[in-house]
């Protein structure tokens, strides 16, 4: 296993590529990682409230800066089209064909819809005093779906007919709306005379397709399996519970694992709709399988690692030795990166204790249990976090059903995504740094930019040949040397 | 001897011993208190006689015998008497010492052993206080640990009490709570149904959407108007995709369940080979399950034709398939376990071949090392006597001294126990011996008497016949001292017929014949009568009796005792007898 942080700054002239704004990539030399790659990263951009989404196709790069939207090329990164909102921008979503861009501004109860091929073309919508806490785009990116304030209702607006069509009684929990992958269902969690109800859509005309009460105290999301044929529902955290209905309505099967105790935290299917993972509040992820809906097994997340084959990588850090001529004017005006630290990852050998927060018994929304979890594109990989070991990321091989590396950071853990076509786990703790993680290994990358960019949230370019890093105002594409990789 | 006497008398009388000192004491006390002042003034020429009296009774009082008698005569003492009286005092009194040294001794370990139980007493008793502390303080521990163990009872009591109360607060509260929401909700939507009115209602900010112009749907059709139609489209859409999803479910679980079979039928086909394999070499076994196999062949060939027929998922063939594996697998077991047996079998049979063959071999083994042991012995025997004769050649006289010496002591310890028993095979010769001369001397008492009886009667006779009788000279003889007897029978010898006329007198009286010293007398009469026939035994004793006369004439009283401490070996047998005597 290679453990190792070698990250240079250099200019790259023979890859050069020439912007309108003589922008120019930086490469980092990732030295001996697996595949010999290189990351080059281009330069910084601004952005703001984090949105900053690649377009579906992949072509475009879409940034909201304030009330502007900027759409670049990908490839080339040059500004494509500048479109001026009525006010700041508070969500931004492309279209599933890539033509349109919703930006919506909650406070002022707006949504601006651009074209990327009609440039003149416009669309506003305003949901006027009624307000609006969310909107999204349906499958087919000919409608979008308002929800007001107090989750009133939901508003579907159609951009082909102007036709505007109402859903009532919309559940205000984690997930409440979802649509099938195909894009032919949508999945709404409803409330009326104090019971759960799910209600399935053709997305396609808005026809009620099913309508269905569910056997839950208090639904707090539902999920698609990849497949689109069952629906996964489960309870809010009082209750450990969940439920897999068919598409057509019919109550599959009910798991529980246990009672009293704060149950559910996360959901997540495998792409393969074969596992669905269930994070719970009690620091365990629990495997059911797609024939039976048993528990095939379940993960803990201990404090002391011992007795497994899992590879522990502590992130460990180290200031660059200052000499005496680093000191002088030009050094320090040069690089902030002077005061940056450099890390590398150790691997530790067993046992292992990892750092453990104790969680505060008296608040609400304990920081314990497992929040997040994400399957590798291939369904092989499962990553976790358990919320009170903030600083760990946890992978396990779902092939031997067992933990296969354990990432402890230097600080706590803000996103990790799946490469959407490779094994390889991208994260971010909040630092100037890029951690990503491999079965062959795992490098941490400095990212090479002035003024001390910190990585708040990252996600992947569809291709996987690159990610998008998000600070808090900037923006930065670090492209993976994918010709080597696949060597 | 005597200390031999003296140690039985202490345990023969040991009862009498503890109580006669005391008495003795007791009663000596007195006068020698009385002594301590008076002790010149005890005895004066004046009160002899009343000195003798009293003697006379304590020594009656200690049982011995008086030295004096009244009767006898009024101012002479038996010396004999007196000095056997005093050496029985002085022997009494030595005992008497001698037990009280035992009575010390005995006393002094008595003393210390109760010291030694006493300290022992005092030990045990603080033992004793300190378990008893020591329980009570368990005793304490334990009420207390009790009082603890019911407090906490009571504690568990309460707390169970306290979460069944606090169970039924929840509980009741989870309702209330639910209740409650549920009112909140429906006053909640009620007002959302209200605002939702009143927004509507509103004319001037209306929701609203503006549009440069429609777009067209992403798939390029127009939108359909909703009729049955499109909704029965849409079940059908919906059951077509259930239906293609539980389609691929199923031909995953078709390609699954075709590589298991695939699998099964390697599994199957090993199985029959190996079986059949089985067959051809152990056709012994044939007979044993001959219908079984003839069922599993029909089986096989059921099994062979449903391979190509896999696929038809038939039930009847899926039994057919799963009941001839289960066969298949039976036999296999059956025939593994008879393969374990038989190796087990083999394993016995080799582990006894096994045995066999060592068993030679033990005994190969055995008869070598026998051989070894045997000549490790005469190996052994050879070294000792090798070093016996190393070691007698240069210590061949030490060691016949030492053998000579052993033998000395030896012989030393057989002299000495056959000299031991000489010796008292001896005494008790000698007690026979003495036991013979007092009957002798008994009957020559006898006989003695016998002849004064006769001379008696003979002189009565010869005194009858002369016409005169004289009693003046028997008053002389007996104003006469008692001490001088003897000298007067001597200085009288030559008138005998006036001695004897004295003797009738004598005789009369009780006390003459105790009076030792009658032998001379009788001897003398004897010699006078010429009545005895043999003088041999006699001779002696007279003898001496003349030397002691001699003395007697020549020093008067006083030197009386040295003659007697000369002879003291035959007065003391004489004591003796005279002892063994009055016992008799």
């Amino acid at each position: 296993m290679l453990t190792f942080i070698h990250t240079q700054k250099k200019r790259e002239n023979n890859n050069e590529l020439h912007f309108p704004e003589g922008k120019t990539l930086q490469t980092v030399d990732v030295g001996r990682h697996s595949c010999e790659s290189k990351m080059n990263f281009s330069e910084v951009f601004k952005q703001s409230n984090q949105l900053c989404k690649v377009s579906p196709d992949g072509k475009y790069l879409a940034t909201c800066v304030q009330y502007r939207l900027v759409v670049r090329d990908v490839s080339t990164l040059q500004i494509l089209q500048l479109y001026t909102c009525l006010d700041q921008i508070s969500h931004m979503e492309w279209s599933s064909d890539s033509l349109f861009i919703l930006c919506a501004m909650y406070k002022r109860g707006l949504v601006q819809v651009w074209s990327l091929e009609q440039p003149d073309w416009h669309c506003k919508i305003d949901e006027g005093s009624i307000g609006l806490v969310s909107s999204r785009w349906s499958p087919d990116g000919r409608h979008i779906l308002n929800t007001t304030e107090f989750h009133l209702r939901v508003t579907v607006w159609s951009l082909c007919t102007k036709a505007v069509s109402y859903i009532k009684y919309p559940k205000a929990c984690q997930k409440g709306i979802d649509f099938s992958r195909d894009g032919c269902y949508m999945a709404l969690a409803e409330r009326r005379d104090c019971k759960d109800y799910v209600s399935v859509f053709v997305c396609d005309d808005w026809h009620l397709l099913r309508h269905f009460e569910t056997e839950t105290q208090d639904l707090a999301g539902l999920e698609w399996s990849p497949n689109g044929c069952v629906l996964a529902v489960w309870d809010s955290c009082l209750e450990y519970k969940v439920l897999l209905y068919s598409l057509d309505g019919r109550l599959l099967s009910t798991y529980s694992a246990y009672e009293w105790s704060l149950g559910v935290k996360s959901v997540t299917w495998s792409p393969s709709s074969q596992f669905l993972a269930i994070g719970s509040y009690d620091e365990k992820v629990r495997i059911l399988n797609h024939i039976t809906w048993k528990k095939i097994t379940q993960f803990d997340h201990p404090a002391a690692i011992n007795n497994t084959k899992a590879v522990v990588y502590k992130e460990v850090e180290k200031r660059p030795a200052v000499g005496s001529d680093d000191l002088s004017l030009h050094n320090i005006t040069i690089g902030t990166t002077l005061f940056n630290t450099q890390s590398k990852y150790e691997i530790c050998p067993l046992p292992v204790q990892i750092p453990v927060v104790k969680p505060d018994p008296d608040r609400a929304n304990p920081k314990i249990g497992v929040s997040t979890l994400a399957f590798s594109s291939d369904s092989r990989y499962l990553a976790t976090k358990n919320d009170n070991m903030a600083s760990v990321v946890w992978v396990w091989d779902m092939q031997k059903m067992s933990l296969e590396a354990v990432l402890e950071q230097t600080s706590a853990i803000r996103c990790f995504q799946w490469d959407p076509r490779r094994p390889r786990l991208a994260l971010c703790t909040a630092t100037t740094k890029l951690y990503l993680w491999s079965p062959a290994g795992c490098v941490s990358v400095q990212v090479p930019t002035e003024g001390g960019f910190q990585v708040q949230s990252l996600s992947w370019h569809c291709s996987g040949d690159s990610l998008i890093l998000l600070g808090k105002e900037q923006l930065c594409l670090c492209y993976m040397d994918t010709d080597q990789d696949e060597k | 001897m005597p200390e031999s006497s003296l140690v039985k008398d202490i345990h023969s009388s040991s009862t009498e011993c503890r109580a006669s000192p005391l008495r003795q004491f007791s009663q000596s006390s007195l006068p020698l208190h009385r002594n301590s002042y008076t002790l010149s003034t005890f005895c004066t020429e004046h009160n002899v006689q009343e000195c003798l009296s009293h003697i006379n009774q304590e020594m009656s009082s200690l049982g011995l015998p008086p030295i004096w008698t009244e009767s006898a005569s009024n101012s002479e003492l038996n010396v004999v008497a007196v000095l056997n009286c005093m050496y029985d005092l002085i022997q009494l009194h030595r005992r008497g010492v001698r037990t009280l040294e035992n009575m010390e001794v005995e006393q002094l370990k008595s003393s210390s052993n109760v010291d030694y139980l006493q300290l022992t007493s005092t030990r045990l008793k603080e033992q004793l206080e300190l378990s008893k502390r020591e329980n009570t303080g368990l005793l304490e521990r334990e009420r207390q640990l009790q009082l603890k163990v019911k407090s906490l009872q009571n504690c568990l009591k309460n707390e169970k009490e306290e979460v069944q109360k606090l169970q039924n607060i929840i509980a009741s509260r989870a309702s209330q709570y639910n209740h409650e929401m549920k009112r909140k909700e429906r006053e909640f939507n009620k007002l959302k149904e209200r605002l939702n009115q009143l927004l509507v209602d509103k004319k001037e900010k209306k929701q609203a959407i503006d549009v440069l112009n429609s777009i067209g749907r992403a798939d390029g059709k127009r939108s359909l108007w909703k009729t049955e139609k499109t909704e029965a489209k849409h079940e059908g859409e919906m059951y077509k995709t259930l239906l293609s999803d539980y389609d691929t479910r199923q031909r995953e679980l078709v390609l699954e369940n075709a590589e298991l079979r695939k699998v099964l039928q390697q599994m199957k086909k090993d199985m029959v080979s190996i079986l059949s394999s089985r067959k051809q070499t152990l056709k012994g076994d044939k007979h044993e399950d001959g219908c079984i196999q003839a069922d599993s062949e029909d089986e096989e060939e059921v099994f062979d034709s449903s391979t190509g027929s896999v696929d038809l998922y038939c039930v009847y063939a899926r039994e057919k398939l799963t009941n001839s594996i289960r066969l298949q697998w039976r036999r296999l077991k059956s025939h593994v376990e008879r393969l374990d047996s038989q190796a087990s079998l083999a394993q016995i049979g080799e582990s006894k071949n096994s045995d066999a063959v060592p068993r030679e071999t033990h005994e190969e083994e055995m008869h070598r090392l026998k051989l070894e042991i045997q000549q490790c012995k005469d190996f052994i025997q050879t070294q000792q006597q090798l070093l016996q004769q190393q070691l007698s050649s240069p210590c061949d006289e030490e060691t016949a001294s030492l053998l000579s010496d052993c033998f000395m002591l030896q012989e030393k310890e057989r002299l000495r126990e056959e000299w031991k028993t000489l010796e008292e095979q001896r005494k008790i010769f000698e007690r026979e011996r003495r036991n013979f001369t007092e009957a002798a001397i008994r009957l020559s008492h006898e006989r003695k008497a016998f002849e004064e009886d006769r001379a008696m009667w003979l002189k009565h006779q010869f005194l009858n016949l002369s016409p005169f009788a004289d009693s003046k000279k028997s008053q002389l003889s007996k104003s006469k001292s008692a001490f001088l007897i003897s000298a007067e029978t001597e200085a009288s010898a030559g008138s005998a017929p006036e001695k004897l006329i004295k003797c009738p007198s004598d005789t009369t009286s009780p006390t003459h014949r105790c009076v030792p010293p009658t032998s001379p007398y009788t001897a003398d009469l004897c010699r006078t009568l010429c009545l005895i026939p043999e003088n041999s035994s006699t001779k002696p004793k007279t003898k001496t009796e003349h030397a002691e006369e001699s003395s007697v004439f020549c020093n008067g009283n006083v030197p009386v005792q040295h003659k007697r401490w000369n002879n003291s070996k035959d007065h003391s047998s004489h004591t003796l007898t005279r002892e063994k005597n009055s016992s008799i």
